[in-house]
């Protein structure tokens, strides 16, 4: 079960040139600044860009190799671009059922009425996507590309145009569509708080190469990689809900070497849920403190660091028990706390944002 | 109206539909590839087709007869297949008006195509829609108002053509007379009441023409998201 694209693409002044080995179900990430080739990347995947050579196999079915070359309709995936794009001229029910009718019948797993309530779009059938929010445009675009069953979802930054409050309408479909279906999706984005909430694997893509790919956890705790990342450097933990301490409206969250607390989101115990944890926030101590306002103290061991963008600071990687994490400090500091491999330490992290 | 002017009514609705229908099958590849290709020579082309709206009408006319006729190229090959020249034939008429109309049906169809941009088609290849599949179910209906305009202009623009008909046509009742050239007769037979009916009955019937396009037009006019 995997999706092998291998691509080389070469423009005036951009060039493509991938070979990848991506995971054959939940959510991988494109991720990168633009201009990098997540664009381009998605639509050699979907056929829109002929990359001629390339070659792509979505588990083990082949879509393109030296001697095929299947057009994107002949090719069983569903596209969501970064503008809706619904079709005018039809209403909401003709642009869902535009792509249905033309998948035989014999292929069809998702049916339309799945796909409607899956996006809760149900009321807006009979409108003209004219009559539409933002949001409620890329929900039934979402909807769309769904219902032709796809076995492989390309979804090219479909919250990119949607401003915070519809973002925040539309992500809880799209993890929806995480737990619910076991469609394969290939998410491309440059906005890291989708990433960290949505991905299972990251590819992280510069100048048109991947320069990373594997999955979330490890991936963002590389190294080699916060410094592109700047500011958004941090962890993402895979965590579930312990306890809740209804007095202070915290939630405890049990992860792979520890608990945190965090704010309760009402969240029920034994949920799952993804918190990020961001280098900036977390800072290190030799002893453990007292008196101070920060709840989440943890132990931890220095396992590598490397210097910053800035000649001011430094990237520290830990390791909380399996958990890996990152501490964004100054040089000077860590020269004072004489960090090296191997030391043991205590985190003080002072933010964890809970998502999804 | 006479038996003759009404004659020259027929042939002339007969001539504009024909010509009508030629040009619209016609005429839609060549828009569609001028709104789609890169290639330069769509340049040329696009002059090619754009000639006839600054030519003056004898000229394509004159051109047209000699072609046609039984020592042109085209007449001269029928006529040694053993078959007629289209000269003073409805057939060459045909011909003639649509050459002469050819930029009223390409332009209006290239604008439509080249607004309908490439995201909507590959929408619908991403939703396993054909080529022709695309062009018939997202690309006309998203033209309609270019087709409407293209379709009109292009009927009413050989309705009012004269020069053309004159050199190619003659003045064959039945055949080759058409309403313009009618309207001419009775003019210069000082018969003005029979002119005065002909024109003026042109005129409102072509206002009327072109009021209820532009009209069916605005209602159709498509919000972009």
């Amino acid at each position: 079960m995997s999706i092998l694209a291998r691509f080389k693409l070469d423009y005036a002044n951009f060039s493509l040139d991938v070979d990848l080995d991506l995971p054959g179900r939940g959510v991988t990430a494109l991720f990168g600044p633009s201009g990098s080739g997540k664009t381009t990347l998605l639509r050699a995947v979907a056929g829109l860009e002929h990359a001629p050579g390339g070659t792509l196999s979505i588990n083990g079915d082949v879509w393109q190799d030296a001697a095929t070359f299947r057009p994107t309709h002949q090719r069983p995936l569903g596209y969501v671009f970064q503008e809706a794009s619904l079709f005018p001229h039809l209403d909401v029910r003709a642009n869902l059922e535009f792509g249905q009718k033309r998948v035989p019948q014999a292929q069809r797993r998702v049916s339309l009425d799945q796909a409607v309530a899956m996006l809760d779009i149900g009321h807006l059938l009979g409108r003209k996507p004219a009559r539409l929010s933002g949001g409620e445009r890329q929900r039934v675009s979402i909807a769309r590309a769904l219902a032709t069953s796809p076995r492989l979802l390309l979804m090219d930054e479909p919250l990119a145009a949607l401003d915070f409050a519809l973002k925040q309408e539309i992500l809880p479909y799209l993890e929806r569509l995480h737990d619910e279906l076991d469609i394969p999706v290939l998410y491309v984005s440059h906005a890291p708080d989708e990433v960290a909430r949505l991905a299972d694997h990251i590819v992280v893509m510069e100048g048109g190469r991947a320069v990373a790919s594997g999955p979330l956890t490890d991936t963002l705790a590389r190294l080699d990689l916060p410094i592109r990342l700047g500011d958004d450097a941090g962890v993402v933990l895979d965590a579930v809900v312990a306890a809740r301490d209804a007095e202070w409206h915290l939630a405890h969250m049990k992860f792979a070497g520890g608990r945190l607390w965090v704010r309760d989101h009402g969240l029920p115990v034994g949920h799952r849920a993804r918190v990020r944890i961001l280098a900036r926030d977390v800072s290190l101590a030799r002893a453990p403190t007292t008196g101070t306002s920060i709840l989440n103290t943890l132990p931890a061991v220095v396992v590598d660091s490397v210097d910053d963008a800035h000649p001011a600071l430094t990237l520290v990687k830990l390791r909380v028990g399996e958990s890996p994490l990152l501490a964004r400090l100054t040089r000077r500091s860590a020269h004072a706390l004489e960090l090296a491999p191997g030391l043991v330490v205590y985190v003080q992290i002072k933010a964890v944002a809970l998502i999804g | 109206m006479s038996s003759a002017d009404w004659m020259a009514l027929t042939t002339t609705l007969k001539l504009s539909a024909v010509t009508t229908i030629v040009l619209l099958i016609l005429g839609t590849p060549i828009a569609w590839w001028l709104a789609r290709t890169k290639n330069k020579v769509s340049v040329v082309v696009e002059a090619v087709v754009a000639l006839p709206l600054v030519l003056p009408p004898t000229v394509l006319g004159f051109y047209m007869l000699v072609a046609l006729g039984p020592n042109g190229p085209i007449g001269g090959t029928l006529e040694s297949l053993g078959l007629h020249h289209l000269a003073f034939t409805f057939t060459g008429l045909v011909l003639a008006s649509t050459l002469y109309s050819l930029p009223f049906m390409v332009q209006p169809l290239k604008d439509a195509f080249a607004a309908v941009g490439d995201r909507m088609i590959e929408v619908a290849a991403t939703l396993r829609a054909r080529p022709w599949d695309r062009f018939f179910s997202v690309v006309v209906p998203l033209s309609r108002r270019g087709f409407l305009t293209a379709i009109t202009l292009t009927f009413a623009h050989t309705v009012g053509e004269f020069g053309v008909v004159l050199m190619v046509g003659g003045n064959i009742p039945g055949e080759t007379r058409v309403l313009s050239i009618a309207i001419y007769d009775h003019a210069e037979a000082m018969d003005y009441a029979s002119a005065h009916l002909l024109a003026g009955g042109l005129l409102v019937a072509s206002f009327l023409l072109l009021f209820t396009v532009y009209l069916l037009n605005r209602r159709y006019t498509v919000v972009h998201p």
